[in-house]
């Protein structure tokens, strides 16, 4: 008798993954301290511009597509928010100090 | 086009699930400050393993564009970050989240233009019908996320009045955009070659995403902002999921849902701050009318006014202060003026304390980085739960450009707006001093009935020169 491997649809996989990493999310986002919400939410604009990736691949072709200019585009935009998000952050956390 | 191999597939898949990995880290460390430096690092380190996996697939052949957009786009961000003023965060922060919005509109519709780059079309060009569905709401959120963000910005920055736009219809004409986007996704997934009047259904949906992004925010009033600011950021998450799912790539998967559930719950903590439902603040209109009734008769009852010597002398006789800063504080820039005053205090032997209400300000968290920046020691600084019952053993409590957030209407007034709301119980101080430019009621246009109480002493003026006046005095 011939053995056959049923694999899920992809998009369930992912589906599984984007359902338990909300999880994750709200246990790790609930366990922020409310004085960090603004460097949250700094910290977090820079991570979703992971997005980045989409670009690099929509960039990355030879030849000068419309796909590859919008690829190009939208890296420069991400690049904005990796840098300036990353650093916000810094520079806020740097300034929270304990009790001397 | 040159093939994967099988390892470097692999080698790919996992660097992304590394990077997912740091990225919770990077919101881990965010549980207390000391921990939060190290955070920020794991996710600068999650970021280059993903850039770093995705350029060196061999899809990716051209690199000087690339190279030139990050140098270009980086070199902005970073010049930005270390030049905002902190006041300036909530901005800072919409104006960011618009730029990932739109990144994601733009993968999304490069993803459309070109799927073969992207792995998600058959040979002859057809895209499949879940990458179609996925494209769609990436684009969609992404579009929303930015005329949303683009709103919000103007109205912090002041380009736009904070006033409420409402105008008849609005509801009905946002649920039939909302309708005729899904409508077009729907159809646009059925048959990818959909076009109307010469424009593909896909430019279409993301079209009206962009109009409806602008018509959800327009009437939502300026002090809604923190609920804004942290829906904008739970969308930017779920477009960044979109554009994910789009390229089957794990770690933007579990960074938009992380993004996301951070956003949400913000929103929601912002929400019951307000103790507002979240409907409530997106059909919007809250504030619009000018101030109520009651705030009317209230300009007629005596206060009593002091200057920053009254106020100097009050404090500097106190044993315990408890300041409540609020945005108005923010735009004084009156913090570093206001340290500077808590620490006199605290050499004439005075125990001083920060009490800051979750929605104080324009952002969640916005008080305890104005009074990071200014050097007040984060174990100084309490949330409201923390600090509240402090209150009544206080000498007197310093209120500075706070009013809704200390209003005892809040509890006692079944009528009033705000009620149920969580409030400050300033008024249980021995004296409440409130730094205000006028009498006017706060931005739910409710008159402060503790502005004419006994104990309160109210200092009307510019919170930075007033805090400076007192300082004068005290030394």
């Amino acid at each position: 008798m011939e053995i056959v491997l049923l694999a899920a649809n992809p998009f369930i996989e992912q589906l599984s993954i984007f359902v338990l990493a909300i999880f994750v999310g709200y246990y790790v986002v609930w366990s922020v301290t409310p004085a960090l919400h603004t460097p949250l939410m700094s910290v977090t604009n820079a991570i979703s511009s992971v997005i980045i990736v989409g670009a690099l691949i929509a960039a990355g072709p030879e030849g000068a597509t419309l796909s590859k200019i919008l690829g190009i585009i939208a890296i420069g935009l991400a690049a904005v928010n990796i840098f300036g998000g990353f650093a916000v952050t810094h520079r806020m956390l740097s300034m929270y100090k304990k009790k001397k | 086009m040159p093939e994967m191999s099988e390892f470097q597939v692999n080698a790919t898949a996992a660097a992304y699930l590394v990077s997912a990995i740091l990225f919770i880290m990077a919101l881990r460390g965010l549980s207390s400050p000391e921990s939060s430096r190290q955070g920020n690092m794991f996710g600068i380190l999650g970021m280059i393993i993903a850039v770093a996996a995705t350029v060196l697939s061999p899809d990716i052949v051209s690199y000087q564009w690339i190279i030139g957009a990050i140098i270009v786009g980086g070199g902005i961000g970073f010049m930005i970050s270390q030049r905002i003023s902190m006041t300036a965060m909530p901005q800072l922060v919409a104006a960011f989240h618009s730029l990932v919005g739109m990144a994601a509109v733009l993968v999304a519709s490069g993803a459309f233009l070109n799927p073969g780059a992207f792995g998600i079309a058959d040979v002859a060009g057809d895209i499949f019908t879940a990458s179609k569905i996925e494209m769609s709401l990436g684009s969609a959120i992404g579009a929303i996320t930015f005329s949303g963000s683009v709103i919000a910005f103007l109205k912090l920055q002041g380009l736009m009045s904070g006033a409420p736009i409402v105008f008849k219809g609005q509801h009905p004409l946002n649920a039939l955009i909302g309708i005729a986007i899904f409508a077009l996704i729907g159809l646009f997934a059925y048959d990818q070659q959909t076009a109307y009047l010469g424009l593909n259904a896909f430019w279409w949906l993301t079209a009206i995403a962009f109009l409806i992004g602008f018509l959800l925010i327009i009437p939502i009033g300026g002090a809604d902002m923190p609920v804004v600011i942290s829906m904008v950021n739970s969308y930017s998450g779920w477009a960044a999921a979109g554009i994910g799912f789009t390229l089957q790539n794990n770690a933007l998967i579990v960074t938009g849902a992380l993004v996301g559930s951070s956003g949400a719950i913000l929103s929601y903590i912002m929400c019951k701050g307000m103790n507002r439902s979240f409907f409530n603040v997106i059909l919007g209109g809250f504030g619009g009318e000018a101030a109520g009734p009651a705030a009317g008769e209230g300009e007629a009852k005596p206060v009593r006014r002091g200057s920053a010597d009254d106020a100097a002398f009050i404090l500097k006789n106190a044993g315990k202060v408890i300041i409540v800063p609020g945005y108005g504080m923010a735009v004084a820039q009156a913090q570093h003026a206001l340290r500077e005053m808590a620490d006199i205090l605290k050499s004439h032997g005075v125990t001083v304390l920060y009490a800051v209400h979750p929605v104080a300000g324009r952002m969640p968290g916005h008080m305890n980085v104005l009074l990071a920046e200014a050097n007040v020691p984060y174990d100084e600084v309490f949330e409201l739960d923390d600090i509240n019952n402090e209150f009544a053993t206080a000498d007197v409590a310093f209120v500075i450009g706070a009013n809704d957030v200390t209003n005892p209407a809040a509890k006692t007034d079944p009528e009033s707006p705000i009620y149920g709301m969580p409030v400050l119980d300033v008024e249980k101080a021995k004296s409440v001093l409130f730094v205000k430019r006028s009498l006017a009621a706060g931005y739910a246009g409710v008159a402060n009935e503790l502005f004419f109480r006994d104990n309160t002493m109210m200092l009307f003026g510019d919170a930075k020169k007033m805090t400076e006046g007192i300082n004068k005095a005290l030394n």
